[in-house]
């Protein structure tokens, strides 16, 4: 079998985690040649481009689709590669780099490169994409507007979640593989439960809550015993998709989200206003709510776009915000 | 005029890429290091909810995330204004220094170490972690895996997750420590110690015995005369996690000390057009170009940077090879290669200064939290492991972010890196003669700052991967070399 590993806008995380693992990988791959793995091997574009279509049996993608570098390694992977897999949040749905579509390129480098404390830049000087200097001509890769997932690129055929993804998840993709025992094409190679199944503080937490206010992680020290959704904390653990042994919760913090959607409900942000919405008793007894008490509920919870799709904001309905001209 | 391009292909890939300009001579006329990759992170956490910046930001680097992390943290807690409780700031240290442990191991064995160990002149493919193992032993090998090991798990006890951590809160951390797990760390970190007297033992055999290596670390292709920027605690010794900066000038006298706060009265930074980083330099210096010199505001940051800029080590055995260093070297030390050594000098101290925490009873302490006051500004500077780390938020009265502005390490030393590559290949290249060598040479110019725009290759199993195109004035292809 042969296998690759990939990565585009990502941060390296990705990459520690598949090395996290790496006695075992030794044991799954022991009939597998890594075949690309350019942190690794010594193996150029060019010999990429030379194999046969679909010569790698599996190709591992990490990061999202920033540049117009990143989308042609896509297209070239996807045509080598039998099974292409999006590894990890930013190649899956986007990830936090994607929270860079509340903005697009030109806002991007007003901020980083015009209107920044630390620079003094009286001529507005911005990178270009070819530029002459003295000696030469130098050339950089275009940067988008917007972060793209890897599904909205090219054709997926798994994806294994989480930022970075758990080791027990990318072993059992590499033992489903290896056994040629994979589920149907699109699958997301996680248990089908939420973080709230897995979490230890579960058990505590009634059918029906009653959160007269929502406070911030910041703001209370919460009882470590007790359900956060309960002390009024945001936990994105209703609608996310679990295989994270809940570990944030267990460090004392509500989870974020990184594990994407559950199966039943693909928009991971509705999912949880909805959530809330049941917990909170307004959907039930809606007779009971006016509607200006929903929203000074709803008006509490600072920042949504933040704490609803921290890491699924290019793989929502939502995309991307829409610029003013 | 001919152009070497030097691809590392897994920086082409959208993280860096060198050209050097050759003149009619045939030698070196210029180099640029160019890093293709933005993400606008400055931009995207406007609107973001202060505490969650601690997480979101660590997702910048995935090698780096708990330098991130407690920048992030530590502005927190000056933008709101709340001092952590001791045995809070012991544990974001405890688990500071896990993460030196785990990061400058995996720089000096899987990356910048085989150079040394395994020989520059060495085929690139014994020229890795393998390498290492063949030369050093296999027992050598075990313990730099189980110690780098070791750095993850104490980060991961502490932080919830290795990478991406999540425990850091303005005004403290969400967990305490139990004895249990306690016992744990100090196992590890005790082991971390022995791992890190090793690693110099081994340094001291391979490189300092042998002339030739030390010859190559003097030489003038490798020697830049910078500032140097660190943290330092209230003694002046290397400092991780706090303290104030302070920055040495070239002849190793001080030249400014200043709180994090008032670090826009001392570092600017400027854009340049062919490339996504911005280049930062002391302001009261000035912007000169890429050149070095008390006449040029370039600063390095990072191990030697550190060193230099502290008068010493705040641990017993790592004070006693920071002052062999010195007697070795000269004060200060401007040989970029001389980064290897201070960085296991670091390791030593990390792992030193983790088994004293471990021991104070304090650490096991239940009140690590204290609530925070009204939001407003703050300024957090760590020491990542490749140098000083500014984060700087300005909060709104919901405590939203409003601003945004993050220097992080290796920037700090982009005018540097670019220059030491520019010096190493002006001194390898002369009359068109480009060969296999300069290609490892140059790279070892670069790879001794262990900068993060390279941060994949810390854990690369094998080489960073280099092509070398020679172009004639008309664009023609005149020779390839690849290693």
């Amino acid at each position: 079998m042969k296998l690759a590993f990939y990565w585009a806008a990502s941060c390296g995380g990705c990459e520690i985690s598949v090395l996290d693992i790496d006695e075992k990988i030794l044991e799954v791959t022991k009939s597998a040649d890594i075949v690309f793995w350019p942190v690794a091997m010594d193996i150029k574009y060019k010999d990429v481009q030379n194999m046969p279509d679909k010569y790698i049996d599996v190709c591992f993608f990490n990061g999202a689709i920033r540049t117009e570098e990143n989308e042609e390694m896509a297209k070239l992977l996807r045509q080598k590669s039998r099974i292409l897999i999006a590894y990890g949040a930013c190649s899956h749905l986007g990830g936090i780099p994607g929270l860079a579509n509340v903005a697009n390129r030109e806002e991007v480098f007003e901020k980083a490169y015009l209107k920044n404390v630390s620079t003094l830049n009286p001529k507005g000087v911005t990178p270009k994409t070819h530029v002459k200097v003295k000696e030469g001509e130098l050339d950089l890769p275009e940067f988008y507007d917007t972060v793209k997932t890897l599904a909205q690129t090219v054709d997926v055929d798994y994806y294994v979640p989480g930022c970075p993804p758990q080791v027990e998840l990318t072993i059992n993709a590499l033992e489903s593989i290896a056994k040629g025992e994979l589920p149907p094409k699109g699958s997301v190679l996680a248990p089908l439960k939420s973080v709230c199944d897995e979490c230890p503080l579960n058990p505590t937490k009634k059918d029906k809550i009653q959160i007269p206010e929502i406070h911030r992680i910041y703001e209370i020290i919460p009882d470590p015993n007790k359900c956060f959704i309960e002390q009024g904390i945001i936990c994105m653990g209703p609608a996310t998709r679990g295989g994270c042994n809940a570990r944030c919760i267990n460090a004392g913090m509500p989870c974020t989200g990184c594990g994407g959607p559950c199966p039943n409900s693909p928009e991971q942000g509705a999912a949880m206003m909805s959530a809330l919405a049941s917990l909170l008793g307004i959907e039930e007894e809606k007779e009971k709510y006016t509607e200006a008490d929903v929203e000074k509920l709803i008006a509490q919870i600072k920042d949504p776009l933040g704490t609803f799709y921290m890491y699924a904001l290019p793989s929502s309905i939502l995309k991307r915000k829409v610029m003013k001209k | 005029m001919r152009e070497v391009i030097i691809n590392p292909i897994t920086r082409l890939e959208g993280h860096g890429k060198i050209t050097i300009f050759l003149d009619e001579m045939g030698n070196v006329e210029n180099a640029y290091l160019q890093i293709p990759e933005l993400r606008g992170f400055e931009r995207f956490c406007v609107g973001r909810k202060a505490e969650d910046m601690p997480q979101i930001t660590s997702r910048i680097c995935g090698v780096c995330p708990v330098a991130h992390h407690y920048a992030g943290t530590k502005a927190l807690d000056a933008a709101f204004n709340v001092e952590p409780p001791s045995a809070a700031k012991k544990l974001r240290q405890l688990m500071y220094c896990a993460y030196i442990i785990y990061d400058h191991t995996l720089h000096f064995y899987y990356l910048g170490g085989p150079d040394f160990i395994v020989g520059p002149e060495a085929p690139p493919e014994k020229r890795n972690i393998l390498g290492v193992i063949e030369k050093a032993g296999l027992e050598i090998g075990k313990e730099v895996i189980r110690n780098r090991a070791y750095g993850q798990k104490i980060t991961e006890i502490i932080g919830g997750k290795a990478t991406h951590p999540v425990c850091g809160l303005p005004g403290g951390i969400s967990k305490s420590l139990n004895e249990e797990e306690r016992q744990e760390i100090e196992k590890m970190a005790t082991s971390c110690v022995e791992f890190a007297k090793l690693s110099l033992k081994l340094f001291h055999d391979i490189v300092l015995e042998n002339e030739k290596y030390v010859e190559m670390i003097k030489s003038n292709a490798y020697t830049l005369r910078t500032y140097y920027m660190g943290l330092v605690d209230e003694n002046n010794k290397v400092n991780f996690y706090d303290g104030k900066v302070r920055v040495a000038d070239p002849n190793g006298n001080e030249f400014l000390k200043f709180e994090p706060r008032n670090y826009l009265d001392h570092i600017a930074e400027r854009v340049e057009e062919w490339t996504y980083v911005k280049a930062p330099y002391l302001k009261k210096v000035g912007w000169k170009g890429f050149v070095d010199g008390t006449d040029s505001g370039a600063y390095r940051v990072g191990p030697l940077g550190r060193l230099n800029a502290a008068d010493g080590m705040a641990t017993p055995l790592a004070q006693k090879e920071y002052e062999l260093m010195y007697k070795t070297l000269g004060r200060p030390v401007h040989s970029t290669l001389a980064f290897h050594w201070a960085r296991l000098i670091e390791l030593l101290y990390a792992s030193e200064r983790a088994v004293e925490l471990c021991k104070d009873p304090e650490i096991t302490s239940t009140k690590v939290r204290n609530l925070p006051g009204k939001p407003g500004e703050g300024v957090g500077i760590v020491e990542a492991a490749r140098g000083t780390l500014i984060h700087h938020y300005v909060l709104d009265e919901d405590a939203l972010i409003k601003n945004v502005n993050l220097i992080v390490a290796t920037t700090n030393n982009y005018p540097s890196i670019c220059m030491s590559i520019r010096d190493a290949a002006k001194g390898l290249i002369h009359g068109n003669n480009v060969n296999q060598g300069l290609l490892n040479k140059v790279e070892m110019a670069f790879r001794a700052y262990d900068p993060c725009f390279a941060c994949a290759s810390h854990f690369a199993i094998g080489q960073m991967p280099f092509t070398l195109e020679i172009y004639n004035h008309e664009k023609k292809l005149l020779k390839t070399v690849q290693r």
